[in-house]
């Protein structure tokens, strides 16, 4: 693995977020899950979209693919471009042709993500005998390939047994290997490596990087709350906080020069093993319910730079440096 | 903080010396149910924790490390009767050194107030239907012989110490976030004054911004009320940070044991060392190319291999391993090393 220069590679994005803005309705309340996500996708890039619970991470990766549930969910604004057209307003049998095929998507548990009453190989051919209209022998053929590219031992025989009979890192491989088989674009991974072992995480995340030498121009977006996963793994980082993007960088600048109070109490939270023993610097406070959040800065009530204004005036997701965007007053007048 | 004591104890007692442990599990099958055979959690570990320090406990899903903090409470009885004990748990407590393994229920009563848990997960470890004063008061109640008077103050204080206002006493855990829930779970575990806690993965289920609190929290109060820690985790930086010492298990044994330092900085087993190096670093000028790539997954204890448990994934294996169960030996400054292969390898490299 190699950093990558913070160079814009030339020519379109691949995916365009403008705006996007996801609600949820829950007991006559309304949660701002995601409220106005912009970003671009390049090709051959691994965007890492960081955050806590309810900073509208995982909300933004499903409503690019459609998946929220509705209700409660509603995609309520915004556009997400890809290959010129706008996903979120194509009739949604368009968009089941586009998901697998071109976007494929990993979820952070493999335990609820493989259905329990199908063999492996059934699960692992759906997207071959959908998309890409093999026959069955062939799918088979693609499949047994798939298992044994994410090493899956013996995988010829393993393809007949059921999810239960694999452990949550074959399970979790398996994933990857049904997503793999149609070569995606895109890969969205919503926490893949989250509920794995540490050394298994290691395996799982270098599979993911895969795609990326077996189709040119493959793009990854990897969300996670691990800071250090997307310092080994991605090229350009967003920080949510709120529904919201509150910075958004090359991971080199973030981490040489986090701008944002909350990424920087991010950054000194996590113990490192030069400050043994030290008292960790911690954020005050508890993450805020998205029901209940405040009307300026998303962070005010939790800031230790906090001032008047943050409590009313939301501030602008602005560049402050080329290439680093920050969402706060602070750095606003920087520039 | 204090300085990391070694691995064998500089003069005192330790607290806790756990001589040989073995949980094995009963497998029910067939139509009456007979046991079928025997998953072996623990499979003979013997270590000691000393007054005052904290001993990290981390190792892989199924290395065994929740069950030996189980075993050590005494709850594996409870939870399967025909469940295999071996070995002896000797805790010192006010009253004597006792063996927690072979106690019946009425002499493990009163130890329970010197030995206390905090849980991993916030949400399903505290009753729902029960507000934050009767949750904390409940170990309270069983174990001491205050007046309700005394036990609402010792309530309230220690509230107050964890970090919650005293009008959150009468309110429910629904009305609290993770972070907040876990302050309850530690309120309730110090309640009693315990000697040792056992904390199983107290931070994990914790947004990474709430982790640093808590964490703080409970060094804090570990110099406050003197206690001691048997920290089981998986985040093996978040081990490394509070611990003095740190084992590391597999498959239901040791694989080493040391200074927090000596095994986080310069771990000796094949197993510490593959672990070591698959932990992601928060910093993107220290992508790893080194890291040594583990085979496959963990067997299951159910099927343990001959001999070395890790000898079907470890990459310097050899005949020898599959014969004999490797005991723990010094490899200098008192790191304990289960593994002869590298522990002759640094012998001659010495010699």
């Amino acid at each position: 693995m190699s950093v990558q220069p913070a160079q814009k590679p030339a020519g379109a994005p691949l995916l365009q977020v403008k705006n996007l803005q996801t609600h949820f309705a829950v007991g006559g309340m309304v949660a701002k899950a995601v409220s106005g996500v912009s970003f671009d996708l390049h090709k051959g890039e691994v965007l890492g979209i960081v955050g806590e619970s309810g900073s509208g991470k995982s909300v933004t990766a499903l409503s690019l693919i459609r998946l929220i549930p509705d209700p409660p969910g509603k995609i309520v604004g915004g556009e997400v471009i890809f290959n010129g057209q706008d996903l979120l307003k194509m009739p949604i049998e368009d968009v089941r042709k586009i998901r697998g095929r071109d976007i494929g998507m990993i979820f952070q548990e493999p335990m609820t993500s493989l259905n329990p009453v199908f063999t492996i190989g059934k699960q692992v051919m759906e997207p071959l005998l959908f998309h890409e209209k093999l026959s069955k022998a062939e799918a088979r053929n693609r499949a047994i390939e798939a298992l044994a590219g994410v090493g899956i031992p013996d995988a010829a025989r393993r393809l007949d047994d059921y999810p239960h009979q694999f452990s949550g890192g074959m399970r979790q491989r398996v994933m990857i290997a049904m997503m793999m088989v149609c070569n995606p674009a895109i890969l969205i991974a919503d926490e893949p490596s989250t509920a794995l072992d540490v050394t298994i995480q290691a395996q799982v995340l270098e599979l993911m990087l895969d795609l990326r030498r077996k189709r040119e121009g493959a793009a990854i977006i990897l969300i996670t709350h691990d800071l250090a996963v997307v310092a080994e793994t991605c090229d350009r980082v967003l920080v949510m906080y709120g529904g919201k993007v509150q910075e958004a960088s090359t991971v080199v600048d973030l981490f040489e020069n986090p701008m944002h109070p909350y990424t920087r109490g991010l950054m000194k939270s996590i113990p490192h093993a030069q400050d043994k023993g030290k008292r960790l610097t911690a954020i005050r406070g508890n993450v805020p319910s998205i029901f209940d959040l405040p009307d300026g800065c998303k962070f005010c009530t939790r800031c230790p730079d906090v001032m008047d204004r943050c409590w009313t005036v939301e501030p602008e997701l602005r560049e402050v440096t080329p290439g680093h965007w920050v969402r706060c007053h602070l750095t606003e007048d920087k520039k | 903080m204090t300085a990391p004591s070694g691995v064998h104890s500089t003069g005192g007692e330790p607290l806790l010396d756990v001589q040989d442990l073995q949980v094995h599990f009963p497998v029910h099958g067939g139509v009456f149910s007979r046991v079928m055979g025997w998953v072996k959690a623990v499979d003979g570990v013997s270590f000691h924790v000393n007054p005052g320090e904290t001993l990290g406990f981390v190792g892989e899903s199924g290395s065994g490390k929740t069950t030996v903090g189980r075993a050590i409470m005494n709850l594996l009885r409870p939870m399967t009767p025909d469940v295999h004990l071996g070995g002896k748990i000797l805790f010192r407590s006010e009253s004597g050194v006792f063996d927690l393994n072979n106690l019946d229920r009425a002499t493990m009563h009163p130890l329970r107030a010197e030995i206390s848990m905090i849980f991993q997960d916030p949400y399903s470890s505290l009753n729902p239907r029960m507000t934050v004063e009767q949750i904390v008061d409940g170990p309270l109640k069983i174990h001491t012989k205050l007046t309700r008077q005394e036990r609402r103050d010792r309530v309230l204080g220690i509230l107050d110490r964890v970090g919650l206002q005293p009008q959150y006493a009468n309110r429910y855990p629904h009305e609290f976030s993770g972070g907040q829930r876990q302050r309850i779970g530690i309120a309730r575990a110090l309640a009693t004054r315990p000697k040792l806690v056992i904390a199983d993965e107290p931070v994990s289920a914790l947004d990474v911004s709430v982790r640093a609190q808590v964490i703080n929290l409970m060094q804090d109060l570990q110099d406050e009320f003197k206690l001691t820690y048997l920290f089981v985790a998986h985040d093996l930086s978040v081990v490394h940070h509070i611990s003095n010492r740190i084992a590391v298990m597999y498959l239901g044994s040791l694989a080493e044991i040391g200074t927090s330092d000596q095994v986080y900085e310069a771990p000796v087993h094949p197993y510490s060392k593959a672990l070591l190096s698959a932990v992601p670093q928060p910093d993107p000028h220290r992508r790893r190319s080194d890291r040594i790539r583990l085979q496959g997954d963990i067997p299951t204890p159910l099927r343990k291999p001959s001999g070395c448990g890790f000898r079907t994934r470890c990459p310097v294996a050899q005949e020898r391993c599959a014969a004999t169960v490797p005991p723990l030996v010094d490899v200098g400054a008192g790191q304990m090393v289960a593994c002869p292969i590298v522990a002759e390898q640094r012998a001659q490299k010495s010699a």
